[in-house]
């Protein structure tokens, strides 16, 4: 196989793979995409990872049906985005059409009932797991705002609903807001009386280093 | 023509659900239940809980299941189709966006902003998820007694595993899977 058909395969069987085992809502896919991209096939960074969430978070439709498209395209293009929607798609199709010819009994099955609840503390596990990765990450960073917005945005959504669209775009804005402090409090310092090796951090963190 | 139908009702859902599955599901019930007579209300309730129960995003289950019901097969990949046609457009002009502007400094720092919002959103998700296992609702009732200790272990054996060793989720989930049918059954 070339070098081009196998990138296609992988993407396909690794989308595939990650949704049949998406339970519990699409947020799972999150770690399970960190593993699979960022820490085994190296085609995605940590940081990038994070974009893309926020992406596939903020467009309409399925989680995992945006993030599936967002690596597909970053690897392989078009092409990669329609095979990785086939390969998050296709599971699914196949899964419930089966069970769609006797659900009643699936829904009924004490088993299932006993698998699915273990499963789903599982999925908890996972999730509070890639939550406390990614807060060390943000910790990392050694600035306040970031542990400021990640509490407030936390309170937001779980105390007062606010909508996913509303909180983007604040927190966008305050992103950008952000940049543009430091770039004007460099510019200062720059100009001051040693110049030297100015404070350079920002949101942005050592971790940047993209091409 | 039904196919026609079932498409452009999904085709709505997919573009109007932002926020994942739980948002997606009055969209689900006003397009298959109220707008089309396809399924009845004690119906869209089984497929909620089905759309629980096996993996994929809630949208692309309930579009396979409702066009099963209304049209076959050929109903269940339309319906499909239909769900995703607007992420696919939608998400890949983003992703052509972002591949190409992310080196700005602007948009580096918009995107920086956004981090900790996402951490916040997986979060307050990860936290439902452990209340629906730990009592079967999204949200920390008044009363704790009624905790489920069985899933409690399950998901401290998990955390514990996860941080120590670094397993595959893929193998703590079917692992807590396996724990469940055992607990559960003896206890």
């Amino acid at each position: 196989m070339s070098g081009k058909a196998q990138k296609y395969w992988t993407l396909f069987t690794s989308t595939f793979e990650l949704s049949a085992c998406t339970f519990g809502g699409g947020f799972v896919i999150i770690p399970l995409m960190r593993r699979k991209f960022v820490d085994e096939l190296h085609w995605i960074e940590e940081q990038e990872m994070l974009d893309l969430t926020a992406i596939a978070q903020s467009s309409p439709g399925a989680i995992a049906v945006n993030a599936s498209i967002l690596v597909g395209y970053h690897v392989a293009g078009g092409v990669g985005a329609l095979l990785t929607v086939l390969g998050t798609v296709i599971p699914p199709l196949v899964i419930i059409s089966l069970v769609s010819l006797c659900y009643t009994a699936v829904r009924d099955n004490a088993a299932v009932t006993m698998i699915m609840a273990g499963m789903l503390a599982g999925v908890g596990a996972v999730i509070c797991d890639v939550v406390v990765t990614m807060t060390k990450g943000l910790l990392a960073l050694k600035r306040a705002l970031p542990v400021v917005m990640l509490v407030a945005t936390f309170a937001a959504v779980r105390f007062f609903g606010v909508s996913i669209v509303v909180i983007i775009l604040i927190c966008g804005l305050i992103g950008a807001a952000d940049t543009m402090y430091l770039a004007s409090r460099e510019k200062k310092m720059r100009s001051g009386a040693d110049g030297g090796s100015g404070q350079k951090s920002s949101l942005v963190g050592e971790g940047g280093g993209r091409s | 023509m039904i196919y026609l139908e079932l498409f452009f009702s999904f085709f709505q859902i997919g573009l109007l659900s932002i926020g994942g599955g739980y948002a997606a599901m009055p969209l689900i019930q006003q397009q298959v239940v109220d707008i089309h007579p396809w399924l009845t209300m004690g119906q869209f309730a089984d497929i909620m809980a089905i759309a629980e129960m096996t993996p994929g995003p809630i949208a692309i289950n309930s579009a396979t299941f409702v066009g099963t019901q209304v049209a076959g097969f050929a109903g269940a990949v339309v319906a499909t189709l239909g769900c995703v046609a607007p992420s696919c457009v939608i998400v890949m002009t983003l992703a052509y966006l972002y591949y190409h502007f992310r080196n700005l400094t602007m948009v580096q720092g918009i995107l920086a902003g956004l981090r900790p919002a996402v951490v916040a959103m997986i979060a307050s998700a990860g936290l439902s998820i452990v209340f629906m296992a730990f009592f079967g609702q999204r949200t920390l009732p008044a009363d704790v007694s009624g905790i489920d200790l069985t899933a409690a272990v399950i998901f401290a054996a998990g955390f514990f595993c996860l941080r120590k060793w670094k397993p595959h989720p893929i193998a703590v989930m079917a692992g807590s899977g396996l724990a469940g049918l055992i607990l559960y059954s003896i206890l």
